[in-house]
């Protein structure tokens, strides 16, 4: 239970401070910006229902697959028109939370 | 033994079957575990022959599914009263031996009759929980249990000091009667807690994970901040359970024990443990030590969020509440888990009457965006709601940074510090010379024929014109600036001069603080 004692530099306003750092602040993920051509798990759960294939055109809105979490079903939509690309999951499949389901290739001037 | 009559004989044999609990078998298995018997737990904890059992003989009162066959001895819950160190108690133990310390209306009914004294008899509630959940057989009374216990936990919070021991099983709703009390106890391999468990974790959302990596003692003390005090063995835990009994009043409107006062132990030497450097790192609870009678510090939430520190300490024999930015952890900065642990425990002393002594050494909050999406922005607010807020005798020492928001944060004279002191080295700023310098003197830095050379010069300016404690003291922000070895004796003396402070807020229901 004890910290590792190896000190570390982190620097704050432009001042360098040696100090430990902790295992959260090691673990940070990098900030990603949510891209609208994929399709991600918003909840950890498992496919129910696919309702598309690649190369099926797609418009805003439109059911893409059931995701059930919680006893729930989760209609999720394309939040862009466009063409599917890639399906990467089958009904049934369990997935955690982020996880990569469905990319598209977006329509020129997509609304 | 003398004869007794047979009313007696009829008594005693009663009370020894009832003591049983959930029989040997059970016991054997309770031991296996690693786990001390309910019953033992309470004589551990408290002063010898100080425990008197309560509602020893009290029954459930379900008969679906085949209960009303069942006898569970006490309801699988042993109450009552007695005294840890002469401080009378009132605590309760769930008994996993009985029906696996499941809880029903009546065990519950137990429970909250002893919380009830101790909110009318002022004296702290210490439950040990051990308990398999809900009795399910006994369906939503069950559950109508557990919203009692959580009720009274609420009237108790700032009334009665409320300790939780969590020596076994504690899942789902039950988790949320030591989360609503003050301080919270695990043991390593015994703790077990979490909301949902790992089965339902893994047929829901597909994620395996065993209890221990779940809720377990040392991801309660390290990750979550769920709990404040973390132990290797139960004999351990008892042992912090009593010292933190010492610190603490009985109730709000007491103060804690004085005990004799003592010197800090000669070896600790502030001239020596604070490098002059405000980049160099050390451990604040060194300074902690060097200043408190006996070098005596109980630590709290040691291992969570350890960029601040918090504990009680001593100062001439009177109990205070530290707090103190923490340089060898993350440079001491402020963030959410750091926020959120300074704010409980200053509303804790507040609500108990106990003087908080702040120590400062700090560049300010932590950059980030998990940190911005994390809210800190709410989280931070709680500390200064806190201190502001809390009308204890506040006493605060600027060791050596004091930069920023942060400055503000850590009980400024402007969140009403009673005596703000600050060590010669300290530096109150907006922020540290070399962020300050590049900013304001960017043209000229970036014009120079040199750059890095007059940076460094125009650093070194800004170190000499406002990197110290004398434009805060010239606007009386400070009240004095103080050589190291004086800190103990500035410290005790505001202590003792604060003693019968009054401070008058206006008049409401209640604060509405962030969260």
């Amino acid at each position: 239970m004890k910290n590792d004692i190896d000190l570390r530099t982190l620097k704050l306003e432009d001042t360098t401070y040696e100090t430990r750092l902790t295992k959260k602040f090691l673990s940070r993920q990098p900030y990603a910006r949510p891209c609208p051509s994929e399709i991600r798990a918003h909840i950890p759960g498992v496919i129910c229902d696919l309702r598309v294939q690649p190369g099926q055109k797609v418009a805003r809105g439109e059911s893409l697959l059931v995701l059930e979490a919680m006893k729930m079903q989760n209609d999720l939509t394309a939040a862009v028109s466009g063409t599917v690309r890639t399906v990467h999951v089958s009904p049934g499949d369990v997935v955690p939370k982020g996880h990569l389901l469905i990319e598209l290739d977006l329509h020129e001037h997509a609304p | 033994m003398r004869s007794e009559d047979e009313k007696t004989r009829e008594l005693l044999k009663k009370k020894e079957s009832l003591i049983q609990g959930g029989g040997p078998q059970a016991a054997q298995k309770q031991v296996s575990m690693g786990k001390l018997l309910a019953r033992e737990r309470i004589m551990t904890i408290l002063d010898d022959d100080s425990f008197h059992e309560y509602d020893m003989f009290v029954e459930h009162k379900c008969s679906d599914f085949g209960m009303d066959k069942k006898q569970l001895p006490g309801d699988g819950v042993i109450t009552g009263t007695g005294k840890i160190e002469g401080h009378p108690v009132c605590i309760y133990a769930q008994d996993f031996t009985v029906a696996g310390g499941s809880l029903g209306l009546m065990h519950a009914r137990k429970i909250t009759k002893i919380m009830d004294h101790a909110i009318k008899l002022g004296i702290p509630i210490i439950g040990i929980n051990d308990s398999g959940g809900a009795r399910i057989q006994e369906g939503v009374n069950s559950l109508a249990g557990y919203g009692e216990i959580f009720f009274r936990n609420t009237l108790a919070s700032g009334a009665v000091p409320q300790i939780s021991i969590v020596l076994g099983p504690c899942a789902g709703g039950a988790v949320y009667s030591p989360a609503l009390t003050d301080f919270v106890f695990v043991v390593d391999k015994i703790t077990k807690m979490f909301i949902t468990g790992p089965e339902v974790i893994k047929t829901v959302l597909g994620e395996e994970i065993t209890m221990e990596e779940l809720g377990g003692a040392k991801v309660q003390a390290e990750t979550s901040g769920n709990a404040h005090f973390y132990a290797e063995t139960e004999q351990e835990c008892f042992a912090m359970v009593k010292r933190l009994v010492s610190f603490i009043p009985w109730n709000s409107r007491k103060k804690a024990d004085r005990f004799p006062p003592k010197p800090p132990k000669p070896h600790y030497d502030l001239n020596e443990i604070v490098p002059l450097e405000p980049r160099k790192p050390y451990d604040v609870r060194e300074v902690i030590r060097a200043v408190c009678d006996d070098s005596d510090f109980l630590e709290i939430q040691e291992y969570w969020a350890a960029n601040i520190v918090v504990g009680f300490a001593r100062l001439s024999g009177e109990t205070v509440g530290i707090v103190a930015n923490q340089p060898l952890v993350l440079a001491g900065v402020l963030d959410v888990d750091s926020s959120d642990k300074a704010a409980r425990f200053i509303r804790f002393c507040d609500a108990f009457h106990i003087p908080l002594v702040t120590f400062v050494d700090l560049p300010g909050y932590l950059p980030g965006v998990d940190q911005e999406h994390a809210g800190v922005i709410r989280h931070g607010a709680k500390v200064l709601f806190a201190y502001s807020e809390a009308t204890v005798p506040k006493v605060t020492i600027i060791l050596r940074k004091a930069y920023g928001g942060g400055y503000i944060a850590m009980c400024s004279r402007h969140l009403g510090a009673d005596f703000v002191f600050a060590w010669p080295m300290a530096e109150i700023a907006v922020m540290g010379p070399e962020g300050a310098a590049n900013i304001i003197f960017r043209k000229e830095i970036s014009e120079a024929e040199d750059p890095e050379a007059t940076r460094l010069k125009m650093v070194d300016e800004y170190k000499c014109k406002f990197a110290n404690p004398y434009i805060a003291a010239a606007n009386g922000h400070v009240d004095a600036i103080i050589r190291r070895d004086e800190t103990r004796d500035f410290l005790i003396r505001a202590i003792e001069i604060s003693g019968q402070k009054q401070e008058w807020r206006p008049l409401k229901k209640h604060g509405v603080p962030p969260n």
